[in-house]
């Protein structure tokens, strides 16, 4: 792999957000420009990662980026395999969706927006290679911070309320976090994530409860922050208060949640574990199920469209965390398939709903459930201009084909993405690899498949409803303004998923072997544990 | 003797923390966040074994016996780890105050309980 590119995420942010500190508030244009610049060349330098890992070498496949040159488990190691370069890759294509919408009207909403917004990318890029307890912990801090900063991005007492208390929740979960690591620390004598799995299976037996007592601590601070029921209560009105470009790149970060589940539950606790093997499965399994079914309620009892994509949200970590607890490879590789097409689904979905709501009166939809609940017909709003057969013109129908686009993925209806990643992931579950001949399946695989049905089906209800109302019931509403550089990201995001349903067959092979990969990790941990001497000459920060 | 002391300061901290974090007043949560930051970095620094009088750094480029020495990593995760506390905590302390400056009350919700 290509030595000094895997710290290339994580450096230019830092440089380009600092960069822009630097320069006048009134200098958009080039800010503008710098933070474009960045976050394209972080979705190129994604791929080339993405390329590196994709080859069947395993000596090759995993690059290992030692910080100062110090030997893997004294010093600091990045490491990209392949979901590390997925998941940046899928961060930088949904940053430069963001930067690319920003830059219509909102980026001059408040101050500092494009750096805190590289901040942001640099901490979620370090998070996603780090190989490092406590160096995780610093960049989910870095992250946090920027995103303490962007959900405050455009004021208004609404986004302060929340803000207070996203930033609370966070900081509390951060002190777990920081148990948990201690406690880890205290009984394995190492924070390297390759040399604790190597050392957890011999770890005696009596200091086996504060093991599994600090991984349970670490396990609640992540799972706060990939929003598990009962600790989600934080993140619907987190997500709603904050503005448009901002709620798209926070999906991601429920995702960082997951996949510091998906890394380290798979690494320190597989097969190879010994007494601790699976330690905590089933608490994924049933809380990431009840996570999805309070999504769904949620989704249906939302009176706007970014509550309930909000909900949404929850509802995609949900299935993520369920499927990560049965344990099972292929379970593992369809939910990775679902991770991508929810997440850049729920992201055009967040950008898109800005554009909807523009031009419409605030709390026109919390009237119109309310309506509904009740069975008031308005008749006498309509009488008023007596315009019948009011044509949509083409940018109400280019936003209506995107809120279909956006609504089939995330309910996961044929023929988008959504639709191919929960059917691979129920495949898989309704046919465990474990399973004798003969025997039955198990009970959680089949309430794992009522709860994902029943969970799309809430959402489009509750996307249908939404849908209806704003853009047929209302004749007399106002046109939106929308600019093409508005209307762009969501396309591209759309039609990523599309590309993802189309060449469904070698995303979901690529998925597989990641899948592979992370339930047998002693490729990883032999490659991040290996010396300077045994290493081939392919350098990594040297 | 001294774990026990030092046992009970990270409990009287904690608990502190964590009932002043459940009132409703923002200046009460903050103090609150405070103490259990100071709870948990006595917790980690407490995780690197407790010892007196034993240098965290070898002498004099010198291959000591490393039973001679306390664990120097849990000293650098606690300075990080007030840092980050630190920087938060301020960071926190602005959004309270415009909390305060715009919903004209210090209550975590932005507006009081009705009675």
């Amino acid at each position: 792999m290509n030595d000094h590119l895997m710290i290339a995420p994580i450096v230019l942010p830092l440089l380009a957000g600092a960069a822009m500190l630097l320069l006048d508030e009134r200098r958009r244009g080039l800010k503008a420009a710098i933070s474009l610049a960045s976050t394209l060349a972080l979705v190129g330098i994604a791929i080339a990662l993405l390329i590196a890992s994709a080859v069947t070498d395993p000596m090759l496949r995993i690059g290992v980026y030692r910080l100062g040159n110090w030997p893997a488990p004294f010093g600091i190691v990045l490491v990209a395999d392949r979901l590390s370069a997925l998941m940046l890759l899928l961060t930088s294509i949904l940053g430069a969706a963001a930067v690319i919408f920003s830059l219509a009207r909102w980026h001059r909403a408040g101050a500092h927006f494009h750096s805190l917004f590289q901040f942001l990318l640099m901490g979620v890029n370090g998070a996603f290679l780090t190989g490092d307890l406590f160096n995780l912990f610093v960049f989910v801090e870095l992250l946090l911070a920027a995103s303490y900063g962007l959900l405050l991005h455009g004021s208004g007492p609404a986004r302060v309320k929340a803000g207070l208390h996203y930033i609370v929740v966070n900081l509390a979960a951060s002190l777990l976090f920081l148990i948990g690591v201690s406690l880890i620390y205290g009984v394995a004598g190492t924070l390297n994530m390759a040399d604790l799995a190597a050392r957890i299976p011999n770890i005696a037996a009596e200091n086996r409860g504060l093991l599994e007592a600090g991984a349970g601590i670490l396990g609640v601070a992540f799972l706060l922050k990939a929003g598990m029921w009962p600790m989600c209560f934080w993140l619907p009105s987190t997500y709603a208060a904050a503005s448009p470009p901002v709620a798209s790149i926070f999906a991601i970060l429920t995702k960082v949640g997951a996949y510091i589940v998906l890394r380290l539950w798979l690494l320190l606790f597989g097969d190879a574990a010994g007494a601790s093997a699976q330690f905590g499965g089933e608490w994924l399994l049933y809380g990431g199920m009840a996570t999805v079914a309070f999504g769904a309620v949620g989704t249906l009892a939302s009176q706007d469209m970014a509550r309930l994509a909000a909900y949404s949200v929850l509802v995609s970590s949900g299935t993520m965390l369920a499927a990560i607890g049965m344990g099972q490879v292929g379970v593992t590789g369809g939910a990775l398939f679902y991770l991508v097409s929810s997440t850049l689904g729920i992201s055009a979905f967040f950008l898109l709903i800005e554009l909807v709501e523009r031009g419409r009166e605030p709390g026109a939809d919390m009237l119109a459930v309310t309506r509904e609940a009740y069975g008031e017909d308005d008749d006498q709003e309509e009488e008023e201009d007596g315009e019948i057969g009011f044509a949509i013109p083409a940018t109400m129908g280019m936003l209506g084909l995107c809120f279909i686009g956006c609504a089939v993925v995330i309910a996961g209806l044929p023929p988008l993405s959504g639709f191919i990643a929960k059917f691979a992931l129920l495949t898989a579950a309704l046919n465990p690899i474990r399973l004798p001949p003969g025997g039955d399946v198990p009970v959680a695989s089949w309430v794992l498949l009522a709860v994902l049905i029943l969970s799309g089906f809430a959402t489009l209800i509750a996307m249908t409803r939404a849908g209806i109302r704003t853009f047929w019931a209302e004749s007399d509403r106002a046109v939106p303004r929308v600019r093409i550089i508005e209307m762009a990201p969501i396309a591209i995001l759309l039609t990523l998923c599309a590309i993802q349903t189309i060449q469904a067959g070698p995303v979901m092979r690529f998925m597989q072997e990641t899948a592979n990969s992370l339930h047998s990790p002693h490729d990883y941990v032999r490659e991040v544990l290996r010396t300077a001497e045994q290493r081939p000459h392919k350098g990594g920060g040297t | 003797m001294m774990e026990i002391v030092l046992s009970i300061g990270i409990g009287a901290l904690a608990g502190s923390g964590v009932w002043l974090i459940l009132r409703p007043r923002t200046f009460q949560v903050i103090i609150g966040l405070s103490l259990l930051s100071y709870a948990v970095n006595l917790f980690i620094v407490a995780m690197g074994r407790l010892r007196t009088e034993a240098p965290p750094v070898l002498a004099n480029r010198a291959v000591g016996d490393p039973t001679q020495y306390a664990d120097p990593l849990p000293q650098a995760l606690v300075l990080t780890a007030i840092v980050i506390g630190f920087a938060t905590t301020a960071l926190f302390l602005t959004v309270l105050l415009a909390s305060r400056g715009l919903t004209g009350t210090d209550h975590v919700d932005g507006q009081e309980p009705e009675l």
